[in-house]
């Protein structure tokens, strides 16, 4: 019982991260009606913003510590962070210590603007081409931007810790009467469902509750009719393209303590996002939000040595083969809609 | 005065003969002026540096690179020799390689053994490279030591740990100075003895690809002959990011010690996972958990970041070598680059003064001549102490280093340190060891 509450725990996390990167994916294609295969590097961007916040609150000068030597032997150069010039050390490596929650409010006007130059700027041009020539295009961003973020941080992973009052773990199972150590939670995984269930929320209430998204809504349905209402439809989808972008950025940002950041951490994510996405139902955020937990989940319980001992190598095709199976079932994904992809 | 008919068929013939003539791959065939592939006719030679250049371990990669840009200064007389003037064989003297000035083209690995073997094949074809090194995987060392067997050239392997490279996938073309995972296991383990005793429960998270199957198989005989026990060996896949669903299971298992048979990313994210888990500060059995890293990198170490600290693995060399030949190194790189060299950039400086060194020795490019130069050679002075290059398996023995993550770096190069030096004896085994069983050298190809 306790490991399938574990593995229900760490689906859930990796679920987070594929229902964040699933919405935004489906948000865009419900609105512009564009598959853009560049998603998961917004995600790896955002991870990146994380990093590059990080290094500015390091940014440091150097000072010479006579008493030591570095490997050549010549008198130590210590850096010492601005930040203790500025607050004093105490303060200054409290700031230090959070700079992946800070670096949310970095992250998220980068993130609009990357949206929105790359919707503008580039994907824009591909509204009226077939699906195929979007994916290539956007396939083709992608593999650019994480050569450029390679060219810029390195090829190694960057580690990039959470706060110090967030490491460490919960011991989960004593809350629920089993013994110490049966069900052991980091307090950043936690931390991140959280976080994703707020986001996930927070976009929901946008497009339900506000006018820009109920109209934004109706051009989903009806792009047509909505612009015949005298309603400037694309200026709003462009906005929704950079809100897309955040969302996946912030999942990003709050991903890195969890795995180093790296350049290739989108595509690590993208293909699984993508099937995310199609089991939910293409252009649906529900479908998208309950497919990313669903098979995050499942993916999670197949990792399990009691199920791999029956199954070898289910691990490594749950995800799909579950894709399959839904997909036969319910050819329109879980929460699909009539219509889409279907002309 | 005679006239030369030229017929449709006489032509097509002709030209079928010639077509099928320059069909044939130059690199399998020898001109007949030349006794073996790529001899140089010139005044210089051609060395192909075959590094990742893209791909996740091009940062290991572009430190190769620099080493070798090292390498080659000091072999035609630049800089300040760094060990040259340490190797204990003087034949060589910064004049190039047998009096030819050594140039050098590079190729990019990509970490995939396709893309490699593609272009070890254009250095060697397109560019007359005599000699093949680099490297940062087993899988590529093992696909293009292959090539350089078929090809005629020596093949100087780079970062490469599996026991197969110099085990069941042997060649005779091809030398490895790097250590190995049957080496990792024979001195991790008394220290890990040592350290946390030999009652121990382990459990084992292996990549599962070629370097993991032979890293898990020697750290786990090499634990069992301690007294430890395996309570699990779990595989992994290659392109796992997140190990959360892996580790979890681990504090219910009834082990006590960790051991992550992965390197690269997979062994940032496995043990970055693993103590975000907690491990590290339970106690299971009545004894503290403990978390083992068969093969360290200090590369790698520095993107698990803090995560290191206190956690015990192997090394094939440490710049904080206090040796002569390791301080001329360290001072040349560092001098020049502004950073300590890496493992990796070590053993690929070292196997190119090798190869040097025994074209010199034999007086000759030949293959065959510099294979049997460097079969059974014994020398020092190149940062591993006393080193035997072994004839039955081209494979070098020398002391291998157990180090631990440091608790109190002074800088972002400073990741761990030496605990122990382990004697070469201990972690020699003999050329049938049932672990390296299946392969056979074969005989030297020149090309001729």
């Amino acid at each position: 019982m306790d490991a399938i509450i574990l593995q229900i725990l760490n689906g859930l996390d990796k679920g987070s991260a594929y229902a964040l990167i699933a919405l935004g994916l489906t948000l865009i294609f419900g609105t512009l009606g564009v598959v853009n295969f560049a998603h998961g590097a917004l995600f790896m961007i955002g991870a990146f913003c994380a990093v590059t916040f990080s290094r500015l609150l390091t940014l440091s000068h150097q000072v010479v510590d006579e008493t030591r030597t570095d490997f050549l032997g010549n008198p130590l150069k210590v850096d010492v962070p601005y930040m203790h010039d500025l607050f004093g050390e105490g303060t200054g490596a409290a700031i230090i210590d959070w700079a992946v929650p800070l670096s949310i409010l970095f992250s998220i006007p980068v993130m609009i603007a990357i949206g929105v130059i790359m919707e503008r700027g580039l994907i824009k041009h591909f509204y009226k081409r077939p699906h195929a020539d979007q994916i290539l295009v956007t396939f083709g961003l992608a593999i650019v931007l994480q050569e450029v973020i390679k060219q810029v941080f390195g090829a190694n992973p960057i580690p990039t810790p959470a706060p110090e009052v967030f490491r460490g773990s919960l011991d989960f199972g004593v809350l629920l009467g089993f013994d110490p150590n049966a069900i052991i939670y980091p307090y950043w995984r936690l931390v991140y469902f959280g976080f994703a269930a707020v986001i996930i929320g927070a976009v929901f209430a946008f497009l339900q509750f506000t006018t820009f998204g109920m109209v934004v809504r109706a051009g989903m349905a009806d792009r047509e009719t909505v612009g015949l209402l005298g309603i400037n439809i694309d200026k709003r989808f462009t906005i929704m393209f950079g809100l897309a972008a955040a969302v996946a950025g912030l999942a990003g940002v709050m991903y890195a303590p969890i795995n180093s950041p790296n350049y290739h951490m989108g595509m690590d994510f993208l293909v699984l996002s993508f099937v995310v996405v199609v089991v939910g139902g293409m252009g649906s955020l529900p479908g998208a939000v309950l497919a990313g937990f669903l098979l995050g989940i499942l993916e999670s319980f197949a990792s399990m040595n009691e199920v791999k001992s029956i199954l070898p190598g289910i691990d490594q095709i749950i995800i799909y083969l579950v894709a399959i199976i839904i997909l036969l079932t319910r050819p329109r994904g879980l929460m699909g809609r009539k219509g889409v992809m279907e002309d | 005065m005679s006239k030369t008919i030229l017929s449709r068929r006489g032509l097509l013939r002709t030209g079928a003969i010639a077509g099928a003539g320059l069909a044939v791959p130059t690199i399998f065939t020898a001109s007949s002026a030349r006794a073996f592939t790529n001899a140089p006719s010139g005044g210089a030679v051609t060395l192909g540096f075959n590094v990742p250049q893209t791909g996740p371990y091009a940062d290991e990669g572009a430190d190769e690179l620099r080493a070798y840009e090292l390498a080659v200064e000091h072999l035609n007389g630049g800089g300040d020799g760094g060990m040259l003037g340490t190797f204990s064989s003087k034949a060589l003297e910064g004049t190039g390689i047998n009096g030819h000035k050594v140039e050098y083209v590079t190729g990019d690995t990509q970490t995939k053994s396709d893309a490699a073997r593609a272009s070890a094949k254009s250095m060697i074809e397109k560019d007359g490279a005599i000699m093949i090194t680099g490297g940062s995987s087993s899988g590529v060392a093992v696909a293009v030591q292959g090539l350089c067997q078929e090809a005629g050239v020596i093949f100087m392997a780079g970062l490469t740990h599996s026991n197969d490279t110099t085990g069941k996938d042997k060649k005779a073309n091809g030398f490895r100075h790097f250590f190995n995972a049957y080496m990792s296991g024979a001195a991790l383990a008394p220290v890990l003895g040592d350290q946390y005793g030999t009652d121990r429960k382990a459990y084992h998270l292996t990549a599962d690809y070629t370097w993991g199957w032979t890293q898990e198989e020697s750290i786990k005989a090499a634990t069992e002959a301690l007294g430890w026990e395996t309570v699990e060996t779990v595989k992994t896949p290659l392109a796992q990011t997140d190990f959360s669903s892996y580790i979890a299971p681990v504090l219910n298992s009834g082990a006590d010690v960790l051991i992550l048979n992965h390197y690269g990313g997979n062994m940032v994210n496995s043990l970055t996972n693993a103590v975000q888990f907690g491990l590290r500060e339970k106690q299971v059995n009545g004894k503290q958990f403990e978390i083992v890293v068969p093969l360290f990198s200090r590369l790698m170490a520095r993107g698990a970041g803090e995560n290191v600290k206190g956690i015990l693995g192997s090394t094939n060399w440490h710049w904080s070598l206090q040796d002569e030949g390791s301080k001329a190194f360290v001072k040349s790189f560092g001098t020049k680059y502004g950073f300590p060299p890496s493992q990796a950039a070590h053993t690929c400086y070292v196997q190119t003064l090798l190869y040097a060194d025994a074209v010199q020795r034999a007086g000759s490019f030949d293959p065959c001549a510099v294979a049997e130069a460097l079969e059974g050679y014994e020398f020092d002075g190149l940062g591993n102490g006393p080193t035997l290059y072994r004839a039955e398996d081209h494979q070098c023995f020398k002391d291998v280093l157990v180090v631990r993550g440091k608790e109190n770096p002074t800088s972002e190069f400073d990741l761990l340190e030496v605990v122990q030096v382990t004697p070469r004896g201990q972690v020699e085994y003999a050329p049938d060891h049932p672990m390296f069983a299946g392969g056979a050298l074969g005989s030297c190809n020149s090309g001729a």
